[in-house]
């Protein structure tokens, strides 16, 4: 993109100053706005990672398209799937706002110097798994997601605009199934609270650390970057999530569940912070697995993206040839 | 030309969705030519009825405004009141205003 | 199926403040959180250009057999066109996260969406044509018959061409299979359109709009595989010579076919023989290769896979497809 500037640049400290003016109108930074780096770099590191849970999370679910149950459920999974794939694509977009290609980050994804959430690094083991991923997955990545449209960087909130708007069938979707499943077989009645007693706890964890332990947090929040805490979202999570529980008619696994009268809200327990540290640090269930298949889909698509480069290139001198023909 | 770049260009989606109506950006995505682009904005932008026209553009091919996106280009515009409809007082009981 | 914006107000939207606010309104589950994006977007939505309404392929069509069709007869070809894409789908929904980049993900997610749609309003066919054709399940099993045909019959009542059960191999394969399959197909559902049975026709008529993109993309992966690189020509040849033998069953009649092509209500694929021809010529041309010089796929003891005949790759797809509906033969998904 080229720029047509007509005035002389301003200095630093004006340039600072009309970013932060930005910031406190809470109005959006655009992508050819002065921005600090600092701003910037943690921008494309959330954006990048949000890209990358949901290029890595295609595969938790996608593991059961081949064999959903239904017709109607193996469309409903297929699209959702497919979503993830949209999503993950706008994402990488907004990145390339901030100068940074989607090659960069697939690179940085594959070498492990970014991450996704760790929620993916968790196996799929039955079909209810797509339920319970749909509902507290999807449900806790939808109280993650619904303030970063208001996010303060332009692109990146209307990502999560789209991307919010298309979820809303996705946390239905899962729902719906868990609900279709309880009124089914014994079997499937277990199969789903066997499927939530898996999944509560790290579903607790998408929130990321308590605040106390969450070093980044206070700066992203005064840039406008991030909206709310960590410990604020999963209180909502948590508060959300019981009484869809109730009429779902399955027990959430945490002994220490409790309304607070006083508090006017949930208390909770405290997740596995320690299992936690373990997953991020790469020695879940399926980390190597995950990147492994990514890895693999990169690699074995090379030859397809350098073959449409290659013949876009060809195709362009001939059109151009033939033009100069023409003339 | 250059050395082959595997990475496909990148471009911006503009998608009508219906008519009647301007083309929105909707986003970008990555093609390795136009034509191509408008199949993927196709399979990635219009998977839910969205639409019923796409154009794309590369987007190193648009020429834009100044960075901070306002001032010389845009401030004179912002005090000319007088061109919004709403500028003008007109009676309720005015028909067809 | 519809699905449709969300008519609820908003369930509440987000404080912007960095204040712990410790309680929040448990929104009601049935509430469509879809509401509390449409707060965020103010004013006027259409300027996102966001989806509206789907429409129902059969909304008001006549669904009564039409007269001098044997039931059994139109079940059996429902089944023949619903097998065809039913397979083809399972095979391109295994590109799923394993795509060479996003957006051919999500074209062949698009495409395996499409075929699997058409899948399902073809076997509800088969089975309101045929009800004898659905296998028998425990009483009170609650799976609808589509699925009953879809996950409880065994490979042997599969009426699908061999093609479409092929492995995908890469890229480069899977584009030409999808190139002969969508091909075919689409001159079929072409003819389709013109079924005396009103449900085949509006199924023709919704999938010819499908099947002719789905032509155009192999077609333009074809044409751009053959002109990129050494790799990629090296690649499309081979998966051309692969495929080539399977080519010749799309356009085998089937004596089924035939008797529904005369009563009217289908079409005896090998009139459609010459226009693939041209079609696959076509884009060979263009492409610059030759067609190869390759024998059809024999039958195995006279028999194809419109008589139930199949290589050893359908019984693991069915095998795989199968397994969670029947673990659960009274399940309800």
């Amino acid at each position: 993109m080229s720029t047509v500037t007509p005035e002389a640049a301003p200095d630093a400290e004006a340039l600072q100053a009309q970013f932060d003016d930005v910031i406190a109108r809470n109005e959006r930074i655009e992508p050819r706005d002065w921005m600090p780096d600092g701003y910037r770099a943690t921008l494309v590191r959330q954006i990048a990672q949000h890209a990358h849970s949901e290029i890595i999370g295609m595969q938790p679910e996608g593991n059961w398209i081949t064999r959903a149950p239904s017709l109607r459920r193996k469309a409903i999974l297929l699209a959702k799937v497919q979503d993830e794939a949209g999503h993950g694509l706008y994402l990488y977009s907004a990145t390339e706002t901030l100068g940074t290609s989607r090659d960069e980050l697939t690179e940085k994804l594959l070498s492990g110097a970014q991450k996704y959430s760790s929620i993916f690094n968790y196996p799929t083991l039955s079909y209810a798994d797509v339920g319970t991923i749909g509902w507290l997955v999807d449900g806790a990545a939808i109280c993650n997601q619904v303030p970063l449209c208001r996010t303060s960087y332009g692109p990146y909130g209307r990502a999560m605009i789209r991307i919010c708007k298309e979820e809303s069938f996705h946390q239905r979707q899962g729902y719906e199934l868990l609900m279709t499943m309880m009124q089914g077989t014994d079997a499937q009645r277990e199969m789903v609270q066997e499927s939530v007693d898996r999944f509560w706890w790290p579903a607790l964890m998408m929130f990321g650390p308590p605040d106390a332990d969450s070093p980044n947090t206070a700066r992203s929040m005064a840039w406008g970057i991030k909206r709310n805490t960590n410990d604020d979202l999963r209180q909502r999570f948590v508060d959300m999530t019981v009484p869809q529980a109730q009429v779902l008619g399955v027990t959430l696994p945490d002994p220490q569940l409790r309304w607070n009268e006083e508090r006017g809200a949930h208390d909770f327990g405290e997740p596995d912070w320690e299992e936690f540290m373990r997953v991020v640090k790469g020695n879940g269930p399926c980390n190597a697995q995950r990147v492994a298949h990514r890895r693999r889909a990169w690699e074995d698509g090379a030859w397809v993206r350098e073959a449409a480069t290659a013949y876009a290139a060809r195709s362009a001198v001939l059109g151009a040839s033939r033009e100069g023909e023409e003339r | 030309m250059s050395e082959i770049r595997a990475e496909w260009p990148l471009y911006e989606v503009f998608v009508r969705g219906k008519r009647g109506l301007n083309h929105v950006h909707v986003g970008s995505l990555h093609a390795a030519d136009p034509e191509t682009a408008v199949r993927n904005a196709r399979d990635v932008y219009t998977r839910r009825n969205e639409g019923v026209s796409i154009w794309v553009v590369r987007s190193a091919d648009i020429t834009a405004s100044s960075p901070d996106e306002k001032d010389p280009m845009f401030a004179p515009s912002g005090d000319k009141v007088y061109r919004h409809p709403t500028f003008y007082e007109i009676p309720d009981t005015v028909p067809h205003m | 199926m519809t699905t449709h914006e969300s008519p609820t107000p908003a369930v509440a939207t987000e404080s912007t403040g960095v204040a712990h606010h410790p309680s929040h309104p448990a929104p009601n589950p049935s509430d469509a959180h879809g509401s509390v994006y449409d707060a965020l977007l103010g004013g006027d939505p259409s300027h996102w250009a966001f989806g509206t309404d789907f429409e129902d392929p059969l909304a008001g069509v006549d669904t009564t057999i039409p007269q001098g069709v044997g039931g059994e007869d139109l079940g059996v070809y429902c089944l023949m066109l619903a097998d065809d894409a039913l397979i083809a789908s399972h095979r391109l929904s295994e590109w799923s996260s394993n795509a060479p980049d996003l957006e051919d993900d999500i074209a062949l997610s698009n495409i395996a969406l499409d075929l699997l749609g058409q899948a399902r309003l073809l076997l509800a066919r088969a089975a309101a044509a045929h009800p004898a054709l659905v296998p028998a399940l425990p009483a009170g099993s609650p799976v609808p018959p589509e699925d009953a045909l879809a996950f409880f019959r065994d490979d042997r009542a599969f009426r699908n061409v061999r093609l479409v059960e092929t492995p995908n191999g890469d890229f480069a394969q899977t584009v030409v299979k999808l190139l002969l399959f969508s091909t075919a197909r689409l001159a079929l559902l072409e003819r389709l359109r013109g079924s005396r049975d009103h449900v085949l026709a509006a199924v023709a008529a919704k999938g010819v709009k499908e099947v002719a993109y789905h032509r155009d993309y192999a077609a333009r992966w074809f044409v751009t595989l053959a002109g990129g690189t050494e790799e990629s020509r090296r690649r499309l040849v081979a998966g051309l010579d692969r495929m080539w033998p399977l080519r010749a069953e799309l356009t085998t009649a089937h004596a089924v076919e035939r008797r529904l092509a005369e009563a009217g209500v289908g079409v005896d694929p090998s009139t459609t023989e010459a226009e693939v021809d041209v079609v696959l010529d076509q884009v060979l041309a263009v492409a610059g290769l030759d067609r190869p010089e390759r024998s059809p796929m024999t039958a195995v003891d006279g028999r194809l896979g419109r008589d139930g005949m199949h290589t050893e790759a359908l019984s693991r797809i069915l095998g795989e497809m199968q397994v969670v509906a029947r673990a659960h033969p009274t399940g309800r998904w």
